[in-house]
């Protein structure tokens, strides 16, 4: 194609992808070096229906000139990325001088918000991820072998998953393994232990939002298999049956390698999701037991108090996050490119 | 000349007098819009409001659970959103930061003759809202099952696990108990109760720097995780939607819940008339040998905009004092403990009137309170859950406090 055609096609995405895509993160990226301006306090009286009391209130008018003099905040450089509710340096330090073995360490390490969050996304990630690909692709082989008139209706209740709104599904969810839901109750009795709670155990908590995401994300895989299952060429399914390779054989050398584009299609997806977890831990109330990043940049713009910073800084992260995660597959990717070429 | 001086003068106090309860509705120009928080009573306040507003102004309403995370936004916009915040002590403190509503005392002095003294939020010797409404949390119990035990009932913290413990020991309930416990900012504020009750100060004086981790921090974290030996092991996702409908399907026999949500549970709609009858609102409970009650006290006002008309300022005014008109008092008698002259406390009032009464301290209106209370609910879950010690929680959030107050600006 020559270079003014392809300028030519390409411009609206180009010009879509910087207005919707590279200047939000820029701008967030700006956020995340700084900081609100030293507050203004002064002492004040005030009074309410029960008492008065002599507080420490913020000066509106002092805050309000030194916001007009740089409304972006106080520039704090890295200052944000370093703090204790991020890469928390200083706090690391201090824990690896005071701890006794490595065990300690973790200990310690595991007790700042940060690292306790990016434990329970890279585990999520990595739990989640292979069980999708593994469950979307025996899926979409069996459902590829079903008889022509059953195929439909069991493609649209496998895709329903992914069609239940993340929130819903995991809302249901939740309510199904409440002590007096059908799951929760039935645990109980195959377990006969009256006490069980999914919600109140921490491990058990973890395992819930992974099958939960293993549940939601398997019908994105199958149906992006079953497409790719549709184009195998039969003439080489049936060479090799005249080879004699069995059913497994023929999956093993025949299929998987014919999708390897596919199966790293749906690797990046995946990774790029599982990473951003945090619908379900909304939905099933599971902030005391895992946290994600996103939970913690949701948490940081909640309430009335919003760290814009912290947010920014935990949000650019987490895009440095997936880039370590997918850096592997997409070298992968361009080598083979390269290969192809030649 | 004199005398129809005299007259004159007479008259326009007698029309000002009887303007200030009647004449000033409807309102004819202006705009009035009202972001509110999403319950019964604020919903009557607003609807009174409402029917203020005449041919020839604008009324709108925004009923959010969020009202919280958009004032700011909504606000600082010019012309604002909206033109009044219905706000308790600790949301209107983020306004008052960025100057965002205004001060009301030409307003008061001219149209707010019924408003009562101890109404007037005074912030610097300013008017920055009006407030009409109290709310705590205080214990209610099951008196059936206290008296099945042979309890009676409790007056401080220590007692109730006493009496949990006899619930449980006679097999009636395995869980008696329940608070406001779910890990976000219900779990804060029985943080913060339970400090206050065990007389604590928050911040060393006159500065923004924290000072809980002492003797009655440690005392605190220890009390709340006695009681949730008594409580359901979800209790780390129990808000008032979850313990409300415990207690009216009968599964507890004492809980800690807001004073506004007493009047939806001694109603006759979603509960067994045993249920009904047997709950009392037990007032504020004691700790640690304390006088002051485990409970903060919070009101409940409106507040104006800044970055609006005046003329829109005053019809929002005009509105809102007609919204907490004695009419809406009664006929919303028992939807809140209001402030109002016009209130009989009814039994869903008794709890709050015994908290006040008791000298409990109203929820501290200081800039920096809302990072400390996010501080508490971050760490707490792992004390809670028994995975660290008391100590190291204390110090995890005096940390993460610090953090968050340096980002802000309220620390060096």
């Amino acid at each position: 194609m020559p270079h003014g055609t392809f300028a030519r096609f390409i411009w609206p995405s180009f010009l879509a992808m910087i207005l919707f895509i590279a200047l939000p993160i820029a701008s967030v990226a700006i956020q995340s070096f700084f900081v609100e301006h030293e507050q203004v306090m002064r002492e004040v009286e005030n009074c309410g229906p029960f008492k008065c009391t002599k507080v420490l209130q913020v000066d509106t008018e002092a805050s309000r000139a030194l916001k007009e003099e740089a409304p972006l905040g106080k520039f704090n450089g890295l200052g944000t990325y370093t703090n204790r509710g991020h890469l928390a340096f200083s706090e690391l330090g201090e824990i690896w001088a005071s701890s006794a073995s490595f065990a300690d360490f973790i200990v310690g390490l595991y007790n700042l918000p940060f690292y306790k969050a990016l434990f329970f996304t890279v585990t999520y990630t990595f739990v989640v991820t292979p069980f999708v690909l593994i469950f979307g692709l025996l899926i979409a082989l069996g459902v590829n072998r079903l008889p022509g008139i059953t195929r439909g209706p069991t493609i649209f209740a496998s895709l329903l998953p992914m069609i239940v709104t993340p929130l819903i599904g995991g809302l249901i969810l939740f309510w199904m393994v409440d002590a007096d839901g059908i799951l929760g109750a039935t645990l109980q009795i195959i377990f006969d232990d009256p006490d069980l709670s999914l919600k109140a155990s921490a491990p058990l908590t973890w395992i819930m939002l992974i099958v939960y995401g293993i549940w939601h994300s398997t019908p994105f895989a199958f149906v992006v298999f079953y497409a790719g299952l549709q184009t195998v060429p039969q003439d080489t399914i049936e060479a090799a049956k005249i080879d004699g390779a069995s059913r497994f054989q023929q999956v093993r050398y025949v299929v998987v390698p014919y999708m390897t584009p596919l199966l790293v299609f749906v690797v990046l997806m995946q990774l790029m999701d599982n990473f951003r977890v945090l619908e379900p831990i909304v939905a099933f109330s599971a902030e005391a037991k895992a946290r994600s990043l996103s939970w913690i940049i949701m948490n940081d713009l909640m309430g009335q108090d919003k760290l814009f910073g912290s947010a920014a800084a935990t949000s650019m992260m987490t895009i440095i996050g997936v880039g370590i995660l997918l850096t592997p597959v997409l070298i992968k990717t361009w080598r083979d490119f390269n290969r192809k070429v030649v | 000349m004199k005398i129809i001086k005299q007259f004159a003068t007479a008259f326009a106090l007698l029309s000002l007098s009887a303007g200030t309860a009647l004449a000033a509705c409807p309102v004819t120009k202006g705009k009035v819009s009202i972001l509110a928080n999403d319950f019964p009573a604020l919903h009557a306040v607003v609807d009174n409001a409402e029917a203020c507003v005449g041919e020839g102004a604008t009324f709108s309403k925004n009923h959010s659970t969020k009202h919280n995370e958009i004032q700011v936004a909504a606000l600082t916009a010019n012309p604002a959103e909206y033109t009044a915040k219905i706000v308790a002590n600790s949301s209107i403190v983020p306004l008052l930061n960025a100057g965002l509503i205004r001060p009301l005392d030409d307003l008061v002095a001219k149209h707010g003759s019924s408003l009562k003294p101890n109404q007037l939020i005074r912030i610097d010797g300013k008017i920055m809202a009006i407030a009409f409404m109290a709310n705590a949390q205080h214990l209610i119990v099951r008196q059936d099952i206290l008296d099945k035990v042979g309890a009676k009932t409790p007056t401080s913290y220590e007692e109730v696990l006493e009496v949990a413990e006899k619930i449980r020991a006679a097999g009636i309930m395995q869980h008696p108990f329940a608070m406001l416990t779910k890990s976000d900012w219900n779990l804060g504020e029985e943080a913060v109760n339970m400090y206050l009750g065990h007389g604590g100060e928050f911040f060393k004086p006159g500065t923004a720097e924290v000072s809980i981790n002492n003797e009655k921090g440690l005392a605190t974290l220890n009390m709340l995780k006695s009681l949730m030996q008594y409580s359901n092991p979800d209790f780390l996702t129990y808000n008032t939607g979850a313990v409300a409908p415990l207690w009216e399907s009968g599964e507890l026999a004492m809980a800690v819940m807001w004073g506004s949500s007493v009047g939806g549970l001694i109603d006759n709609e979603g509960s067994t008339p045993e249920v009904v009858a047997a709950t009392k609102p037990a007032g504020a409970m004691t700790v640690g040998g304390g006088s002051k009650p485990a409970s903060s006290l919070w009101w409940d006002g409106f507040t104006i905009a800044t970055n609006i008309s005046d003329e829109d300022a005053e019809a929002t005014f005009i509105a809102l004092v007609n919204g907490i008109s004695d009419e809406m008092v009664k006929a919303n008698n028992d939807k809140a403990v209001w402030l109002m002259d016009a209130y009989k406390p009814g039994l869903a009032a008794e709890g709050v009137s015994k908290v006040a009464a008791a000298g409990a301290e109203p929820y501290p209106m200081l800039p920096y309170m809302g990072l400390l209370h996010t501080a508490f609910f971050q760490e707490l879950p792992d004390f809670l859950q028994g995975n660290e010690s008391a100590e190291q929680t204390l110090a995890d959030i005096e940390a993460a406090y610090t953090a968050a107050a340096k980002e802000q600006g309220f620390l060096k």
